[in-house]
Parts: structure tokens; C-alpha cells; sequence
């Protein structure tokens, strides 16, 4: 198993944050509208530095993504941030309409995803976005998974004509990605190469699926381990040629298992190469109040769930 | 500059698209249309700064429309037709398979002249809202337009909008409600009563203006006119345009049955009947 080490634990809107910024300096098209949450999605570099540029909506998220979509007429590129629940379900219409169906330029940047928001509890834990987003015709749908990986897909996600929706969270956590590491939308990461079973993780559960790879490999199992930061475009291929070379299949991703990761690996192998397949994720639940650590372990989405998983999903092979 | 005249002849032949349309297919809202299209005529063929040979998404330099009440597309249609967008005879495919003219307007045909998607109603005051302060940072004073139902109103978006426009000072902007005092289940007043939009926007913070013959050309052109002399002051401006459902045939004046239903044969003839055929039938 490959060693990864990192240095510090970041939260992954900070990366965003920091993208966002450098986008500032670079790119003068480049605009950002936030709904009364500035600091929580760490927008406040872009505002300060460029206030013309900057939107303060106030709490009307639909009318944010209504005015991000007229933006784009005059070649604007405008990047929306609230938390992830007020950027999908809040604005579904408003995104399928004027965003999606008018094939507008829009970034929709959401933090606080999934259960990892913390003590806020269920109504801010959304764990249905990647679906909704993904069922979106022309989407593109991207879960990065530590800060530096988050900056760098904000940066390549301006260069994308085209709706795209970002979502990110608020813990922080290890910050392994190579800070020089190109990110390239739809192309998934190989971060270990195995053989007894792949693993295919998203956002926060891709640092996880390193531990469980590290346990697997205390255990003689030799995971191969790959990063999804896109749900949509899906690397098909990356996705087929592991699941050929190791005959099964764990997900694992901050989310619903309906709709999720874990779904879109699933459809795709069910039509070009059934392969059992395990997947981590919360399972049709809402979530609670709770530190991150205590409902990533109470809903089952740590490290050893994933060794559990790909142990099952090992013995299920032919 | 157009004459009132010329003008009214191209309301006519409009009101003869808006009827063929609907009643080619069978579906669709002639009502609303109607009712907007001295409206509409006056803007694309009098007050807009605009170039419909060469449409481009951006419109850099150019006045742009929205319509935030897509259902009156056979109206919003026959007037880009009309004024060059793209070729009348097109008209004949609305609402039909593989057609451009979807019931609802798109931009996802690529039909030239239609700049964002609207039918899920409420969403067009922020749409428009967004390309003004485009047209701002990008130093362009041309103005943005928007046409609203009344019945519109009632989404709550709409008023998140109206909110921002004035605390922002989006003062490019002249939005347009078509005061008809229908909607699907009767009349606004009974289906839900929204009290006096003067006071209400007036609260908001914008400039409103009363246009009492909505259905007269001469007064809609000098209204438009009129709101053009209001932009670049600091406040949005909105136009309440008392217009009636229907309007140009008598049969269908003043009644909500009429917001999206077809006409049979024979109305269809009395209809065409009240408007005389001025520049070609497409
Ligand atoms: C969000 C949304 N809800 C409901 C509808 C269905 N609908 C279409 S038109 C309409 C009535 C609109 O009334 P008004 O804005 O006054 O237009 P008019 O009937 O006068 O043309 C309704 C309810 C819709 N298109 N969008
Ligand atoms: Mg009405």
C-alpha cells in the first residue's frame, strides 16, 4: 500500500475560499454571490478584494440563482456559496430552469454537505444533493476531497463553460493532495493500485478509504483505492478497468446511498460488467445532531466500515 | 421611429399569429398573449435598442427582454418573427415535435431572440436582475426588460427580487406587470387577493408607474417612453399595466377561460374575422 502522509488537516471550503481568491486576481469575468453566509464559505478574500465584483443576496437563495443565471449574459462567471442543503433543494426549479435547461455558466459552490456539518442537525445535513444535482441533464457534479484538491477544482471548474456544482464541507481534514496537482474534471485519481478489490471513494470518505486500504493491507488484502471527485461526468473507464482487474467493488461517499456515487458505479457496471459491489453510505436515513466524528461512526461511514465492505463484497465473488 | 399606425397594423397581424398558433395545435395561452401584445409589439418595434439579425446570447450594447410569464410565448414568438429574429414561417412549428418554438420559451433550441428558459413562473425579475448588473460592470447603459403576470406575483421569489433591485439600486431595469386581474382558477382577486402593488412596490423601494390602457398603443409607447426617463436614478422601475386577458377578440376579452385554451374552427374564423390580415399570414 501506497504511503500518504499530510502535514495539516484543512477544511475543504477553505480550499474553495482560496480558490475563489486566486480566480479574483486571475480571471476579471469571474463574479461571486453569497446568500448572508460569507464567512462560513469562506468568501470573504473575494469581497473584500473585489467589491465590485462580489453580491451580498441577503437569505434568497432562489433569487441568487436566478441572478447568477442573468449574470451570465454579458460573459459573466458567476460562483454561488451557500451550505450545500439552500444551494440544491432550496433552488431546485430555479437551477433546472434557469440554470441547467438554459445551459447557463453557472458555478453553484456549496459547503457544509452531508453529515460532517455537525450539530446543526438533519435540516442543514443534506445527504440527497449529488442526486439531485446529478439528475440534472448537462450538470457536472464534483466532490473534492481535501482542501487542496477543493482550490484546485475551483480554478478548473471557471474554465468549463457550463453549469457545474461544487460541493465541499466544513471539518477539517487531512490535506494530502499535491498542492501542484492538476485537476481534471471527469478524470478520477488512482491513489493505490490492488488487486483483491477496488475502492471507490468520495469528498470526505476518499482520506477514509486510505485507512481502510492501510488496514486491508495489515490483513494481506491489496486494495486498489481511486478518488471520484467527479460524480458526473463519471470516469466510466477507470471505473471498468479496476472492477475487471479486481472482480469487486466497494463506494463510499458522504451521502445517500440512493442517487449517490455508489448508484451511478452501480448503473454503469450493471450494464457493461456486473460485478458485486458494497456500498458505504448512509442508508435512506436523515442525520441528527452529533459531532462529525460521532456521525460519521453512528451512520456508518468510517474507515472499518469500508474494510467490513470490502471484506463482504471479496467474499462475494465467484 | 414607428407611427402609432404602423404600429397597430403589426399588433393585428400578431393577434392573427397568436390565434393560428394556438388553434394549429390545438393548446397553448392565447389569453395572456393578447393582452401584451400592443406591449410587446411597442418595445421590439419602437422603444428597444436592439439588432435581430445578429442575435448573440451576450447582447453587448443592446436593450434585452425577458419574459418571466413564459406561458405567452405565441405573443413573445410572433413579435421576434416579426421584428427579424428568425423566419416567420417558423411559426407554424410551435408546439410541435423537433421544434424550436417550444411551448414554452427555451434557449435550448438556440431559437435567436430568447435568452433564458421561463414557464416555471417567479423566476424572471432575478434573471433580468443579473444581466442589468452584467450590463453595469461591463460599463454597457443599455436596459433591461421584464414582463410579469399579475398572477405572478403571488411567488415569493418575485419579491426576494424586487428587495434586492432597489436596496442594490438597479436602476437599468424597467419591469413590466400585465395587470389583467386573471389567473388560472378566476380572477386575482378572488384567488389571492395581493392588495394594492402600488403600495407594495413602493415599499420595495422602486418607481412605479400606473398604465391605465394597456390595449392602447399610443399610451403604452409614451408609458415606455415615459419609464425610460425614470432609469439611471437609482431606483427600479415598474410599469403596472392594466390590460385586458384576451384583448382584439371579443369573445375571449376580460375572462380568465380564456388564459390556455384553444379556439375551435369556427372561433377561429370569428377571430380572424376581428383582425384583418396587414402583413402576410406566415
Ligand atoms: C411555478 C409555477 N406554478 C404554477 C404554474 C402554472 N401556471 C401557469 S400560468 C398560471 C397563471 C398565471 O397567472 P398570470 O401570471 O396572471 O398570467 P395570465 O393568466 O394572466 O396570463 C399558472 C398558475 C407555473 N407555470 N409555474
Ligand atoms: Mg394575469
Amino acid at each position: 500500500m501506497k504511503k500518504y502522509t499530510y502535514t495539516e488537516k484543512k477544511d475543504t471550503r477553505s480550499g474553495f475560499g482560496a480558490g475563489l481568491s486566486e480566480l479574483g486576481k486571475t480571471n476579471p469575468n469571474v463574479v461571486a454571490l453569497c446568500a448572508d453566509l460569507t464567512g462560513s464559505l469562506k468568501m470573504d478574500a473575494f469581497a473584500k478584494d473585489h467589491p465590485e465584483r462580489f453580491f451580498q443576496v441577503g437569505i434568497a437563495e432562489a433569487n441568487m440563482i436566478g441572478i447568477a443565471a442573468g449574470l451570465t449574459i454579458g460573459g459573466k462567471i458567476p460562483f454561488t456559496g451557500t451550505f450545500a442543503n439552500f444551494s440544491t433543494g432550496r433552488v431546485y426549479d430555479q437551477i433546472r430552469q434557469s440554470v441547467a435547461y438554459s445551459d447557463k455558466n453557472v458555478k453553484i459552490c456549496a459547503s457544509h454537505a452531508g453529515l460532517t456539518l455537525g450539530e446543526d442537525g438533519a435540516t442543514h445535513q443534506i445527504l440527497e444533493d449529488l442526486g439531485l444535482m446529478k439528475m440534472l441533464p448537462g450538470m457536472v457534479v464534483i466532490n473534492p476531497c481535501d482542501y487542496n484538491q477543493t482550490k484546485a477544482a475551483t480554478i478548473a471548474i471557471a474554465d468549463h463553460h457550463g453549469p457545474v456544482y461544487l460541493r465541499f464541507g466544513r471539518p477539517t481534514v487531512p490535506n494530502f493532495t499535491p498542492a501542484d496537482q492538476k485537476f481534471e474534471i471527469g478524470k478520477a485519481v488512482m491513489l493505490n493500485e490492488g488487486t483483491d478489490v477496488s475502492i471507490f471513494a468520495t469528498g470526505h470518505l476518499v482520506w477514509k478509504a486510505i485507512e481502510a486500504g492501510e488496514q486491508l493491507a495489515a490483513q494481506g488484502i491489496s486494495a486498489e483505492i481511486i478518488n471520484i471527485h467527479t460524480i458526473k461526468p463519471l470516469d466510466n473507464s477507470a471505473v471498468i478497468n479496476s472492477a475487471k482487474k479486481t472482480k469487486c467493488v466497494v463506494t463510499a461517499e458522504e451521502h445517500q446511498m440512493n442517487g449517490g456515487l455508489g448508484d451511478s458505479i452501480a448503473q454503469l457496471l450493471a450494464r457493461e460488467l456486473p460485478t458485486p459491489l458494497e456500498m458505504v453510505a448512509v442508508n435512506d436515513s436523515f442525520g441528527e445532531s452529533g459531532t462529525p466524528a460521532q456521525l460519521m461512526t453512528k451512520y456508518g461511514l468510517d474507515a472499518i466500515n469500508i474494510v467490513e465492505a470490502a471484506k463482504k463484497v471479496i467474499a462475494r465473488k465467484a | 421611429m414607428a407611427s402609432t399606425a404602423e404600429l397597430e397594423k403589426i399588433v393585428t397581424q400578431v393577434r392573427r399569429d397568436i390565434i393560428r398558433m394556438v388553434h394549429a395545435v390545438n393548446s397553448g395561452h392565447p389569453g395572456g398573449s393578447l393582452g401584451c401584445t400592443e406591449y410587446l409589439v411597442a418595445l421590439y418595434f419602437d422603444i428597444m435598442k436592439h439588432n435581430p439579425s445578429k442575435f448573440t446570447m451576450d447582447g453587448v450594447g443592446e436593450d434585452l427582454f425577458f419574459l418571466s410569464n413564459g406561458h405567452i410565448s405565441p405573443v413573445f414568438y410572433s413579435v421576434l418573427a416579426r421584428s427579424g429574429y428568425f423566419p416567420v414561417k417558423e411559426l407554424a412549428t410551435f408546439r410541435k415535435l423537433n421544434s424550436r418554438l417550444q411551448g414554452h420559451p427555451t434557449t435550448h433550441e438556440h431559437l435567436e431572440g430568447v435568452r433564458m428558459a421561463s414557464g416555471s413562473l417567479g423566476q424572471g425579475l432575478s434573471n433580468a436582475i443579473g444581466a442589468a448588473l452584467a450590463k453595469k460592470l461591463n460599463k454597457d447603459n443599455s436596459i433591461v426588460y421584464s414582463l410579469h403576470g399579475d398572477g405572478e406575483l403571488q411567488e415569493g421569489q418575485i419579491w426576494e427580487a424586487a428587495m434586492y433591485a432597489s436596496a442594490k439600486n438597479v436602476d437599468n431595469l424597467i419591469a413590466t406587470v400585465d395587470m389583467n386581474g386573471q389567473q388560472i382558477d378566476g380572477s386575482t382577486d378572488k384567488v389571492l387577493n395581493m392588495g394594492s402593488l402600488r403600495a407594495k412596490f413602493e415599499a420595495f423601494g422602486w418607481h412605479v408607474l400606473d398604465l391605465e390602457k394597456g390595449n392602447d398603443m399610443a399610451s403604452v409607447v409614451n408609458a415606455l417612453n415615459t419609464a425610460k426617463t425614470h432609469t439611471g436614478k437609482g431606483k427600479p422601475v415598474i410599469i403596472l399595466m392594466k390590460t385586458e386577458m384576451g384583448n382584439g377578440v371579443d369573445f375571449m376579452m376580460g375572462s380568465h377561460k380564456w388564459h390556455g385554451v384553444a379556439p375551435n374552427d369556427e372561433q377561429l374564423a370569428q377571430a380572424l374575422n376581428q383582425n384583418a390580415e396587414t402583413l402576410g399570414d406566415y
